[in-house]
């Protein structure tokens, strides 16, 4: 079969770390990523079933390490050579469609008795992902004994295989994962009912974070920070009060907050922040923005920052993750059963924007990496056979608009 | 004796029009019959202004005693006056509000009265800094009561400092500056540069609140004043007449001083800007050609402050005083003579340059609200009769409308611009959906009363000032402005006059009629 393979290659790393500095995305023609002709991976035992997908999401994640940007905080739970691709819709070799919870618990690793977490059925916060019979690896997609979406077969645990209802077109279903992790970091705000809540950012997982927290939180105003104006337009649809360029936020925070300013501060702030992009900028804006004793929620994958703390400390504001996903506590529900239940009913399936074969994939992740600037949200590999391409994943688009141009999706 | 202003037919041997351009110009080559519209020229100032003044307290219009008469030991007098808005651009040295003030200063101190406090009549505008006050007042008003707290500036977020003196009977509150209104005499000193400006106007705006402004500073209001220049037309000068038979009704006694300048509004080195273009002088071609040079040359920040440092040479033409519709109905007479020229016929296209300055940006940036306040609510309004443009038409103006605010004066204005209008430019969506909320923010209320800003409304009446030209016209293209500026507005933009005339086309019609309003000097059409 065909596969992108991720290798460990210290001087394939360095330079994709360069050209992805260079051009986000570059990383994927210099660096560790490479395609290949490989075996399917083995079944690891009984209660694994083989994938094959049929669409694979291109994620941020992903994206960092190709880039080779990825927090070496991962290297111990990560194992080489893996085949990236954790946001996968796919068929069992009965023809059962599935989209996979990709992480790795005590379950798919044969611990027994489960860590506690798994044990409740938050699986995010396994403890064991780096043990069991499985090699390290946190989810699928950066394990090496299971292949990942990025590749003509993968291997699942039942308990990773969430079935696909038919109302659900291939679109749809590959927005599960990352709607999950939405889903979770809307729900890790607490309650917002009635609160003013700001999302920075507004790719993939900023737009389905917006979307969640209008169906799920019911904020009072809902401040979304977009760079380009397809991500305007969608963030207004799926539920946004107010839209602002992310140099407009802090004004457009002080407004609906009525908050006087302290030099460039505001003296008061937004109840919530949920900050989508992770970088050190993002998150001393969401610093900046949140008022005193509010929380701010890390959806976005942070990696190294550097960042002023003084304002937490003074305003004794609450800084917390949101990782994954798994059980939510707060509605007694899975995670992907609400992501399964939003993108049907927010009509996600409309962020996929192109979709790409596994050969193109330097013109993929360049795409991914580019999605806003280029007027889209979700890049997505493409496994399917031309029919079912036809039948199952809807006519290319590019985000959902219908005066949006058609993406080159082969 | 000054020519009357008059309307040119374009022909093959009419030179090019020249066209403010912001803080700079165009010569624009318009199409053959294309009709331009000129002021007159700058009608003779008054020879003797100081002596004009005094007469005019003296000898009061309508029922009024003369000042002295109203001035008496151990009475409480207020003198209020025009702000920074008045005249454009600022005029020279000594401001007619300085002249007016002082002779009404010597005949208070000839009376024996020693409880005087100015007060700036700002309404919803920022306040006036040292230099400004002192150039209005001149220095030795300023020195003689800044200082003890005598010369202040009406707030109108002060609560403890306004007072609510009824509802008129159309139910609008009258709420006016308690000094004012518990004042035994407000004298009031106004500049009347334009029809719109004075009478009851001057003290029931001026020094009123928000609660009472907002019943005239409306959609409803604005799309009623046809225009607002005309007072037999303008719902807005209908209802400042209502608040101001209240204000006398309540006792409080208004005297009202009112002035008209000329319309001599750049020195000589500019004289070239008021010219007709045919009868421009080698040495004014050469003015043209050095400033416009220079100009290219010139960073925008440094050409906009050459520009605000112009002081005009305008001159006083009249100053009558007394009972306040009795005075103002003269003064407009004034006004009239000096800016109304008669056009026949309205036109499919009407084109106009905008200037680098309009009465909220002083010493500050023409920022696009602004512009389209200029253009859709000063010039579009500058007609009595019928609009100068027939409903439907299309009116082109030229300016770069920069995506630019002054973060001091116009805080307000930048999330207006960011937010309401990147949501709608209907100013009956927008009045219902945001007015409140900026009006109420504690944060604009702040800067309003403590720094130099103008009140967080402020850019809503910028933008319904325009409403009445947006429900009347069919489009409006900005020629020469920062695209994203101009889409913002609502506005079509075009990199040349020509593309304009041709845009305007789809919506006019082919080979339209084209007048072009042109300015310096202000003028008014009279549409017949």
């Amino acid at each position: 079969m065909k596969a992108l393979l991720f290798e460990r290659s210290v001087p394939r790393i360095a330079a994709a770390r360069v050209a992805g500095a260079i051009t986000p995305g570059l990383g994927s023609r210099w660096g560790a990523l490479r395609l290949v002709e490989t075996d399917e991976p083995a079944l690891p035992g009984p209660g694994w079933e083989r994938v094959r997908p049929l669409l694979s999401g291109i994620c941020g994640s992903d994206l960092s390490t190709v880039d080779g940007h990825a927090s070496r905080w991962f290297e111990p739970v990560v194992s080489f050579p893996f085949t990236p691709g954790h946001e996968v819709v796919g068929l069992t070799d009965d023809g059962a469609r599935v989209v996979i919870e990709p992480v790795l618990g005590c379950a798919a690793r044969g611990i027994e008795p489960p860590c506690a977490a798994c044990a409740a059925g938050d699986v995010g916060r396994c403890a064991n992902i780096a043990f069991g019979h499985l090699a390290p690896g946190l989810q699928t997609g950066y394990c090496t004994d299971t292949g990942g979406g990025w590749g003509g077969a993968l291997v699942a645990h039942r308990s990773q295989l969430h079935a696909v209802p038919d109302a659900l077109s291939d679109d749809a279903a590959v927005m599960v994962e990352p709607t999950a992790c939405a889903v979770h970091g809307a729900l890790a705000a607490g309650d917002v009912s009635g609160a003013v809540v700001a999302v920075l950012g507004a790719g993939t997982l900023g737009l389905c974070t917006a979307a969640a927290l209008r169906r799920l939180s019911l904020p009072g105003q809902l401040i979304i920070g977009a760079k380009y104006p397809e991500q305007r337009a969608l963030a207004r649809e799926l539920g946004a009060t107010v839209v602002a360029e992310p140099g407009e936020i802090r004004r457009a925070v002080r407004r609906a907050t009525r908050s006087l300013v302290i030099d460039d501060r505001l003296a008061g702030g937004a109840d919530v922040v949920i900050d989508c992009v992770g970088t050190a900028e993002s998150l001393a804006e969401a610093l900046a923005v949140v008022r005193p004793r509010g929380r701010v929620v890390l959806v976005g994958m942070p990696g190294h920052v550097s960042v002023d703390l003084t304002p937490l400390w003074q305003r004794e504001v609450q800084l917390g993750g949101a990782y994954a996903y798994g059980a939510e506590a707060s509605v007694g529900r899975r995670t992907f059963d609400l992501a399964m239940e939003l993108v049907h009913d927010a009509g996600l399936h409309r962020l996929v924007s192109a979709r790409y074969p596994l050969e193109r994939y330097v013109d993929a992740i360049g795409h991914a990496a580019a999605a806003g600037r280029r007027g889209g949200v979700k890049i997505a590999f493409d496994q399917r056979r031309p029919a079912r391409s036809a039948h199952r994943g809807g006519a290319p688009r590019a985000t959902g608009r219908p005066d949006a141009p058609a993406p080159a999706t082969d | 004796m000054p020519r009357p202003g008059f309307v040119l037919e374009v022909d093959r041997s009419t030179p090019p029009t020249l066209m403010w351009h912001g803080e700079g110009f165009r010569l624009e080559r318009l199409p053959v019959g294309a009709r331009v519209v000129y002021a007159p020229e700058p009608v003779d100032a008054l020879d003797d202004p100081d002596g004009a003044i005094r007469r005019a307290l003296l000898n009061p219009i309508g029922d009024s005693a003369p000042l002295p008469a109203l001035l008496r030991p151990g009475m409480r007098l207020t003198i209020a006056f025009d702000d920074i808005s008045l005249p454009l651009p600022p005029m020279r040295a000594p401001d007619v509000r300085q002249r007016v003030i002082e002779t009404v200063l010597d005949l208070a101190a000839e009376a024996g009265v020693d409880d005087v406090v100015l007060v700036a009549a700002l309404a919803l505008h920022r306040r006036m800094t040292e230099a400004e006050l002192r150039h209005a007042l001149g220095d030795r008003v300023y020195d003689a009561f800044a200082p003890n707290g005598l010369l202040r500036q009406h707030d109108a977020e002060d609560p403890d400092n306004l007072v609510h003196l009824g509802l008129t009977d159309h139910g609008e509150d009258v709420e006016l500056n308690r000094r004012a209104a518990e004042s035994d005499l407000l004298v009031y000193v106004n500049i009347n540069l334009v029809a719109m400006d004075g009478g009851h106007k001057s003290v029931a705006t001026g020094l009123a609140s928000y609660r009472s402004l907002r019943h005239h500073h409306n959609v409803r209001t604005m799309q009623h004043s046809r225009s607002f220049m005309d007072q037999h037309h303008s719902e807005l000068h209908s209802a400042n007449w209502r608040m101001g038979r209240l204000i006398a009704a309540s006792g409080i006694k208004v005297f009202q001083i009112e002035t008209t300048l000329n319309t001599d509004t750049f020195p000589p080195s500019f004289a070239f800007l008021q010219k007709r273009e045919w009868e421009w002088t080698v040495r004014d071609r050469a003015s043209f050609l050095a400033v416009s040079t220079a100009l290219e040359r010139t960073p925008p920040r440094v050409g906009r402050s050459i520009f605000h440092s112009i002081k005009a040479p305008h001159a006083m033409t009249s100053v009558q005083a007394g009972e306040v519709e009795a005075v103002h109905a003269l003064t407009t007479e004034h006004v009239y003579r000096q800016q109304l020229v008669e056009v026949s016929g309205q036109t499919d296209v009407l084109t106009m340059g905008l200037p680098y300055i309009c009465p909220y940006n002083v010493n500050s940036v023409m920022n696009p609200i602004l512009v389209m306040c200029l253009g859709l609510g000063y010039f579009f309004n500058l007609y009595r009769g019928r609009p100068l443009v027939r409903e439907g038409g299309v009116l082109i103006m030229s300016h770069p409308t920069p995506w630019e605010f002054h973060p001091v004066h116009h805080p307000s204005y930048i999330d207006f611009f960011e937010q309401v209008l990147a949501e709608t430019t209907d100013p009956l969506e927008i009045e219902a959906k945001y007015e409140e909320s900026f009006a109420t923010d504690p944060w604009y209320r702040h800067l309003y009363r403590t720094t130099y800003a103008y009140h967080g409304v402020h850019p809503f009446y910028m933008w319904y000032w325009g409403a009445h030209a947006l429900q009347h016209l069919g489009q409006v293209i900005v020629v020469g402005g920062d695209v994203r500026a101009v889409r913002r507005l609502g506005f079509k933009p075009a990199s040349t006059l020509r593309d304009a005339l041709e845009m305007a086309e789809d919506v006019v019609g082919r080979d339209p009629s084209i007048t072009h309003l042109h300015n310096p000097p202000l003028l008014m059409a009279d549409v017949t």
